[in-house]
């Protein structure tokens, strides 16, 4: 608990936002993106906001697993319950995500498909092994975080021979993400935002280290400084890319030394290596197509793959019109800027997949920070 | 039933190994036993034991209050407390934050075919000693049975009747601009002692739920500053961000609270923490919330500090002018944020 306590401790948070004030020039602005959600839900939660000067301001990226996961992706779960009559097992978060014919996985249970909340990909293991005559399905989401478990997993099952277990392999990769929003090219009729930097992903940077960022300082001169999840982390993050901007660098720093080398896991690297490849190509839900940004489970494991299995196919199903996620997705608007915010779209009834998960930058600003609109929105 | 007749050749009901069965909700003698065994055994009172279709009640003083509450909690027994404790503790808890006097409660058993006999009585047990401890008597009560699969051990549903003295009202719209908020004790412990018994998440912690009667509490606060309380709430599903907000739109008023003076206990936030949870959102079984007004805080800190369910209470926040109603908080760090309704149902079957 002291643990904890330490790194959310209001007095150092005013130190870290006097030296902010000080630090940052007044004749210019600072936009930085969070790429993660965990990120973006400790800005929101701890009120972050309110201790940065006005001209830094922080943009929220698509860092949330649920969030970019695409309508077909769950409209192949729901297929899987519903059609197949397979146990879906997935994170509690993702069951809400709105998908096609006004279905959720959440509805889906509803009507009958026997979709489970996990905490962990064991549980799944567990039910399948106590039901060997059912077909059991874990959907696997999550950036390189919660691949390594997953890998884990099938390596188990494999080991055990497991016949009834399986895995909808949704898993991601954050630099390809990062990739496709400094590649986007500023569009001035969309308000496009230039970015000054990005605070780098905590547990992904566990796992692939800080190597992979350099080419963003490098090849785009985007300063990256990777933080811990605390929110004394962040605002650490924050004022050492206000000081790289000042100083005209561009470098990966690493604010989370206590957990993140530069190399990362080699073990959970090759365990992915092992059991995963890349895709071609993968649909990101607000960011369109990205190559090789995504993993599909290996030939030698194609058994447990459930897209083989079950003979899925995957098919592109168009957001809502009106939603504005992809814009929001990659800094170029605010989520009041949505005609939807707020009103047809709330966490109650997501339209996106931004307002989904508490980590997603709509439903982030719904739950924690509503209070700051009407001073942006003027008498609005 | 009349004592005439000697029910001598029935076999007592096999507590250590029986187990609920079908016939035990058919109406017939197995439920006739069932129902004088191990029900009017443990609950017994004179009302009850008029053994009638309805109880007939004495005159109570004052306006009556009546309240309804089901608890279908899995698993059926945790740290702190189970079923039967929270059963009779949720619907008196609800009549206390009226300002009420608890009186009589009905139950309602909805049992599963295979439910461990011992259990029940375990179940029971338990009931009537939170009924007696909150001065209350079960005067009636009702039994069924579901086949093996449709429930879930069982489930209970109680009702409650209390009695108003003249003069008081509470009500969630009495809130008013410049009001305190107070709180009487940590919050999240009923939740988070309920999760933490589920498996599969692997929570090894000292958690032990707070599910207890709120009535002695109440009635000493309304005795004693009863026109400086405004109303009175007990914050448990949804958590006190529920409740805040809840009283934010009765009252059309907005409410700001500290973050560091909201009692979290230690082993609560790690669990919360890691399982990626806020407290604010976590149930609560035997918490208190008052709004009262300003210059009342000391005196009613105080009172509730002096009672053993009080004894960390702190004024949170206060009550202010919001035409959107919102609760906002000044988090630990110094920022600000909204405090919202939980969207969704991160953890069902709580209470
Ligand atoms: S408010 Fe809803 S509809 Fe609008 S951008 Fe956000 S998620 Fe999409």
């Amino acid at each position: 608990m002291k643990y904890i306590d330490e790194f959310r401790d209001g007095g150092i948070a005013h130190r870290i936002a006097a030296r902010l004030a000080d630090e940052s020039d007044p004749g210019r602005s600072y936009r930085f993106m969070e790429f993660c959600g965990g990120h973006t839900h400790a800005i929101a939660r701890y009120g972050v906001p309110d201790l940065l000067p006005a001209n830094v301001r922080m943009i929220h990226g698509p860092g949330c697993p649920v969030c970019v996961l695409p309508i077909g992706r769950i409209d192949m779960a729901i297929e899987l319950a519903l059609k197949h009559h397979a146990i879906v097992c997935t994170y509690a978060d993702t069951v809400r995500v709105p998908a096609s014919h006004d279905l959720s996985l959440m509805r889906a249970k509803a009507r009958g498909g026997d979709i489970r909340m996990v905490y962990a990909v064991d549980e799944a293991l567990a039910v399948a092994r106590e039901q060997p005559e059912r077909e059991v399905v874990f959907f696997a989401i999550g950036f390189e975080t919660t691949t390594p478990p997953t890998a884990f997993a099938i390596r188990t099952a494999a080991a055990e021979d497991l016949r009834n277990f399986s895995v909808l392999c949704s898993h991601v990769l954050t630099p390809p993400a990062i990739t496709a929003i400094v590649d986007a090219s500023p569009d001035p009729a969309s308000h496009a935002v230039e970015l000054d930097g990005f605070v780098g992903p905590a547990h992904v940077s566990t796992v692939i280290g800080s190597d992979p960022y350099a080419r963003f300082a490098r090849d785009y001169g985007k300063p990256v400084v990777i933080a811990g999840f605390e929110p004394l982390d962040v605002m650490q993050a924050i004022l050492m890319l206000v000081r790289q901007v000042n100083e005209g660098r561009a470098e990966v720093e690493n604010e989370f030394t206590r957990a993140v080398t530069p190399q990362g896991n080699r073990i959970a690297q090759e365990l992915m290596d092992e059991v995963f490849e890349l895709r071609e190509s993968f649909e990101w839900r607000g960011l369109g197509s990205i190559p090789h940004s995504a993993l599909r489970i290996r030939a030698r494991y194609a058994r447990f793959d459930a897209e083989r299995r079950f003979g899925l196919a995957y098919r592109t199903v168009p957001d809502h019109r009106a939603c504005d996620c992809a814009s929001i997705l990659r800094g170029q608007k605010r989520p009041t800027d949505c005609k939807l915010f707020g009103t047809v779209c709330t966490p109650e009834t997501p339209m996106g997949s931004c307002m989904v998960s508490s980590e997603g930058a709509c439903a982030a600003h719904y739950t924690y920070g509503r209070h700051g609109d009407d001073a942006q929105r003027g008498a609005a | 039933m009349s004592g005439t007749v000697k029910p001598g050749y029935a076999r007592p009901l096999d507590l250590k190994r029986g187990r609920v069965d079908l016939g035990h909700g058919g109406g017939g003698r197995a439920m006739q036993q069932l129902v004088r065994e191990l029900f009017h055994a443990h609950l017994g009172n004179p009302w009850l034991a008029q053994g009638n279709d309805g109880s007939v009640l004495p005159p109570a003083v004052g306006r009556l209050v009546m309240s309804t509450d089901s608890h279908v909690v899995s698993p059926l027994f945790f740290p702190g407390g189970d079923i039967g404790s929270l059963a009779v503790n949720g619907t008196v808890n609800d009549l206390a934050v009226m300002g009420a006097k608890p009186l009589w409660l009905s139950a309602g058993f909805i049992l599963e075919e295979g439910l461990p006999l011992l259990d029940l009585e375990r179940i029971v047990t338990s009931m009537a000693a939170a009924a007696r401890n909150a001065g209350v008597a079960i005067v009636t009560g009702d039994t069924k049975v579901v086949e093996h699969g449709k429930g879930d051990g069982v489930f209970i549903t109680t009702a409650g009747v209390g009695s108003l003295d003249d003069g008081i009202a509470l009500s969630g719209d009495g809130a008013i601009p410049g009001d305190a908020v107070l709180l009487s004790g940590s919050i999240g412990d009923h939740g988070m002692a309920i999760l933490a018994q589920r498996e599969g998440l692997g929570l090894e912690t000292s958690i032990v739920s707070d599910c207890a009667s709120l009535h002695m509490l109440t009635a000493s606060l309304m005795k004693r500053l009863g026109p400086s309380i405004r109303l009175m709430r007990d914050p448990t599903r949804g958590g006190l961000a529920a409740t805040l907000n809840e009283i934010a739109h009765q009252s059309g008023v907005g409410i700001e609270i500290d973050e560091p003076a909201i009692p979290v206990h230690a082993p609560v936030a790690a669990a919360c923490e890691l399982l990626g949870l806020d407290p604010l959102n976590v149930a609560n079984e035997g918490k208190l919330v008052l709004v009262c007004a300003a210059e009342a805080v000391d005196a009613l800190l105080a009172e509730m500090r002096a009672h053993p369910l009080g004894s960390e209470a702190a004024c949170i926040g206060r009550v202010r002018e919001d035409a959107r109603h919102f609760v906002q908080m000044r988090t630990r760090l110094g920022g600000r944020r909204m405090v919202d309704w939980l969207s969704g149902e991160q953890l069902p079957r709580i209470c």
